[in-house]
C-alpha cells in the first residue's frame, strides 16, 4: 500500500509527498525528516516569504498612492479637504477606494466572493433550468431550439469556457502538427521546400494570428449564426501553438535510430508497417514532449486571444474587471492570475502523466 | 565441409540446380568513399565464394572493410564496383532472405520480445496461418533459451538476453543467408560464451550458410568452417583463407583440448600481426 501510494505519487509528478508516507510508516525516521525538511518544509517557508514580501510590497504602494492622495487635495482644495481625504480614505470609503495591487488577504477575499457569486448564479441557473424545463421540451417537440440561460457566468464558468477553447485548439494543433510533421519527417524533399514557410510562421505573436483567423472566419461564417467569437479564438490558439510539435514531430521522425531502419529494411517492412510500427513508436517522446510545450503554450496565448476576441472565458472576464475598475477589480485579476497559473501547471502535470504512460524510455526496470 | 557435392543439397535450394554450387558469390567487389581529397577505396576487387551450409568468419583489424563488406551483402550499403549473388540471385537491396544479426541487437524496445520476432515472421511467412507463425516464434525463442521471459518488453531484457532475440529473430525468417556484424562484440566475455554456444546449437539443426564478422580469434575458430582474414584498408581484400577442420557437431572442450587449435590460433594471430 505504502509502496504503491509513493509510486503513484512519483508518477504523477508530486514525489515531494514521498518522505511524508515513508514517515507516517514509521521508516528510516533522521533521513526522512530531513527529506521532509528539504522537500516539504523549504517550499512551505518560501511561500510565506513570498507572501510577505507581497503584503509589505502591497502596503508600500497603498501609502505612496495614499499620501499622493492626501497632498494633491491639500494643495488643491486646502487643509481641510486634505483632512476629509485621509478620513475618508482610512474609513475605507467607498468613493476614495485606492487602487493598486492588492494585499494577500484582499485577493483571498476576493477569492471567496467569486466563488460566493459563482453559487448564486449557478442557483439562480438550476432555478431558471427547472421553470424553463417544460417549455423547452415542448420546443424540442416542435423541433425549436430550447431555452438557454443568458445570464452573466461566473468566474467558473468561464474557466470551464476557457478549458473548452484551449482543449479545442489543442486538438487542432494536433490534428494538424502531427500528421504534417510525420509527413515532413519522412521526405528530406518536402522538409527543405517547406521549411521557409515554419521559420516564417513559427515566431508571429497570436495577436497576428488572431487577426489573420478573424478575417477568414468573418468572411466564411458569413450567413450562418454560429458562435463565431469561440471558432475564432480555438483557430487562432491552435495555430499559435501547434509549431512546437510540428517542429518536434518532424525531428522525431526524421532521427529514429538507424538500427531500426535498417531493422525494417531487413526485414522488407512495407512503407506503413514501417511508419506505424517503428517510426511513430520510437519518435513518441519527441512528439509528446512537443505536445507538452503546444498545451502550455496554448493556454497561455488562450488568455491574450478571449481578451482581443471579446470570446467568453477568463481572458475576457481579466479584461472586463480591469476596464470595471471596482473595488475588488485588482483583487479579481491576481485570483485569475493565480488560477490560470495553476491550471497551467496542472495541465502540464496530465500531459507528462499521460507521456509516462504512452511512451517507452531507455531505462531497465 | 569439403564433402559438398555428396549431401542433398536440392532440398535447400529454390532452383533446384546442381550450378549454384555456391550460396553466396562475391565477385570484384569494390566500394568507394568520395572524400574532398579524393576517392577512399575501402575494399577492391574482393572475391569470396561461400558453399551451401558453410559457417565463415571474417577477421581483420578494425577499419579493414569487413563490416562495410557485410552491410553491402545485407543490402544495407550501395555496391560502387563488382557484384553479389545470392542463392543465384544478384542481390538489389535488403531482403529477408539475408538475416542480419546485428552488433547492437537492434530490437524495438517497446515491443515484446515475442513481438520482435513476430514483427519479422509475418512478414516472411504472411501466407501461413496465425498458428503456424505462433508456433515459428514460440519454437525460436525457446531455442535460445527465452521461453520464459518472451512476453517481456525488450528494454527490460538484460544486453544478452536481447542478443538471444536477435538470434532468434534472425533464425526465425528462415534466410538463404545468415549475416553476423560481430553480434557478441558488447559482451562481456562469459556471456558471449554463452551466446557463443546458443549460436552454434541453432546452427547445428539449421545449417544456415553463415558470414561472421568478429574480432576474436578464439570464436571465429571455434565457430568457423573457413577463417577469412582480410588485409588492412585501404585497398583491403581477402588476405589469405583458414580452414578448420573439426567435427561438428562442435563442444567447446573437444575444441579446445583438439591439437590443431594451437596451430590454428598462431596461424591467424602471426597474419593479424604482420
Amino acid at each position: 500500500m505504502k509502496d504503491k501510494s509513493i509510486h503513484i505519487l512519483n508518477f504523477v509528478g508530486l514525489g515531494f509527498f514521498e518522505p511524508a508516507i515513508r514517515l507516517a510508516a514509521g521508516e528510516e525516521v533522521k533521513k526522512n525528516l530531513i527529506a521532509l525538511f528539504r522537500k516539504v518544509l523549504l517550499p512551505v517557508l518560501s511561500v510565506g516569504l513570498f507572501l510577505l514580501l507581497w503584503h509589505s510590497g502591497a502596503m508600500v504602494l497603498y501609502t505612496i498612492e495614499k499620501d499622493a492622495r492626501i497632498e494633491k487635495a491639500l494643495t488643491e482644495r486646502g487643509q481641510e479637504a486634505a483632512d476629509l481625504e485621509r478620513a475618508c480614505i482610512e474609513s475605507n470609503g467607498k468613493d476614495c477606494k485606492i487602487s493598486t495591487l492588492p494585499t494577500p488577504s484582499q485577493v483571498w477575499s476576493a477569492y471567496q466572493s467569486l466563488l460566493a457569486d459563482h453559487s448564486i448564479i449557478s442557483g439562480k441557473k438550476a432555478a431558471f433550468l427547472e421553470k424553463v424545463s417544460a417549455t423547452n421540451e415542448k420546443r424540442i417537440a416542435d423541433g425549436l431550439d430550447p431555452i438557454t440561460y443568458t445570464g452573466r457566468p461566473s468566474f467558473v464558468d468561464q474557466i470551464w469556457t476557457s478549458l473548452k477553447t484551449v482543449f479545442a485548439g489543442f486538438l487542432l494543433a494536433l490534428f494538424i502538427a502531427v500528421p504534417i510533421g510525420i509527413m515532413l519527417g519522412l521526405s528530406d524533399t518536402l522538409r527543405s521546400s517547406v521549411n521557409w514557410l515554419i521559420q516564417i510562421f513559427k515566431p508571429v505573436s497570436p495577436v497576428v494570428w488572431l487577426l489573420l483567423v478573424t478575417m477568414i472566419v468573418v468572411t466564411v461564417s458569413k450567413g450562418s449564426d454560429g458562435d463565431s467569437a469561440f471558432t475564432i479564438s480555438f483557430i487562432s490558439v491552435g495555430l499559435c501553438s501547434m509549431w512546437a510539435t510540428l517542429v518536434n514531430t518532424t525531428m522525431g521522425v526524421s532521427s529514429v535510430d538507424k538500427d531500426y531502419i535498417n531493422v525494417a529494411k531487413v526485414l522488407n517492412l512495407s512503407m506503413s508497417q514501417k511508419v506505424f510500427k517503428i517510426i511513430l513508436p520510437s519518435s513518441f517522446p519527441l512528439i509528446f514532449t512537443g505536445l507538452r510545450i503546444t498545451l502550455s503554450v496554448a493556454w497561455m496565448v488562450l488568455i491574450a486571444i478571449e481578451l482581443l476576441a471579446q470570446s467568453p472565458g477568463l481572458g475576457s472576464f481579466v479584461w472586463e474587471e480591469f476596464q470595471n475598475g471596482s473595488s475588488e477589480s485588482n483583487s479579481k485579476i491576481i485570483v485569475a492570475m493565480f488560477v490560470i497559473g495553476i491550471i497551467g501547471f496542472l495541465l502540464d502535470r496530465i500531459m507528462l502523466t499521460i507521456q509516462k504512460f504512452v511512451t517507452f524510455t531507455e531505462e531497465t526496470v | 565441409m569439403e564433402t559438398t557435392t555428396e549431401k542433398p543439397k536440392l532440398r535447400r535450394s529454390d532452383n533446384g540446380l546442381f550450378a549454384d554450387k555456391y550460396m553466396l558469390d562475391i565477385s570484384q567487389l569494390t566500394k568507394i568513399y568520395p572524400t574532398p581529397k579524393g576517392d577512399y577505396v575501402v575494399l577492391d576487387d574482393l572475391d569470396l565464394k561461400v558453399k551451401h551450409e558453410e559457417f565463415i568468419s571474417i577477421i581483420g583489424h578494425s577499419g579493414c572493410g569487413k563490416s562495410t563488406l557485410l552491410t553491402m551483402i545485407a543490402g544495407l550499403n550501395p555496391i560502387s564496383r563488382g557484384t553479389i549473388v545470392v542463392n543465384n540471385q544478384t542481390i538489389k537491396g535488403p531482403g529477408p532472405d539475408r538475416g542480419v544479426i546485428f552488433q547492437s541487437p537492434s530490437l524495438l524496445p517497446w515491443m515484446s520480445a515475442y513481438d520482435n520476432v513476430m514483427l519479422g515472421v509475418k512478414q516472411v511467412f504472411a501466407h501461413g496461418t496465425k498458428k503456424d507463425r505462433d508456433d515459428i516464434v514460440k519454437y525460436y525463442l525457446s531455442k535460445v533459451g527465452l521461453e520464459d521471459a518472451m512476453h517481456k518488453k525488450a528494454k527490460e531484457l538484460s544486453q544478452g538476453m536481447q542478443q538471444r532475440v536477435g538470434i532468434a529473430r534472425a533464425f526465425a525468417l528462415k534466410p538463404k543467408v545468415l549475416l553476423l556484424d560481430e553480434p557478441f562484440g558488447m559482451l562481456d566475455s562469459l556471456t558471449r560464451g554463452e551466446l557463443q554456444d546458443v549460436l552454434i546449437e541453432v546452427w547445428n539443426q539449421e545449417k544456415i550458410t553463415a558470414i561472421m564478422i568478429t574480432h576474436d580469434v578464439d570464436e571465429s575458430i571455434f565457430l568457423a568452417d573457413r577463417v577469412i582474414m582480410m588485409t588492412s584498408g585501404p585497398r583491403a581484400r581477402v588476405g589469405d583463407i583458414l580452414e578448420i577442420d573439426f567435427e561438428r557437431p562442435r563442444l567447446r572442450k573437444d575444441v579446445l583440448d583438439h591439437p590443431d587449435y594451437y596451430k590454428y590460433r598462431e596461424h591467424l594471430i602471426n597474419f593479424l600481426e604482420h
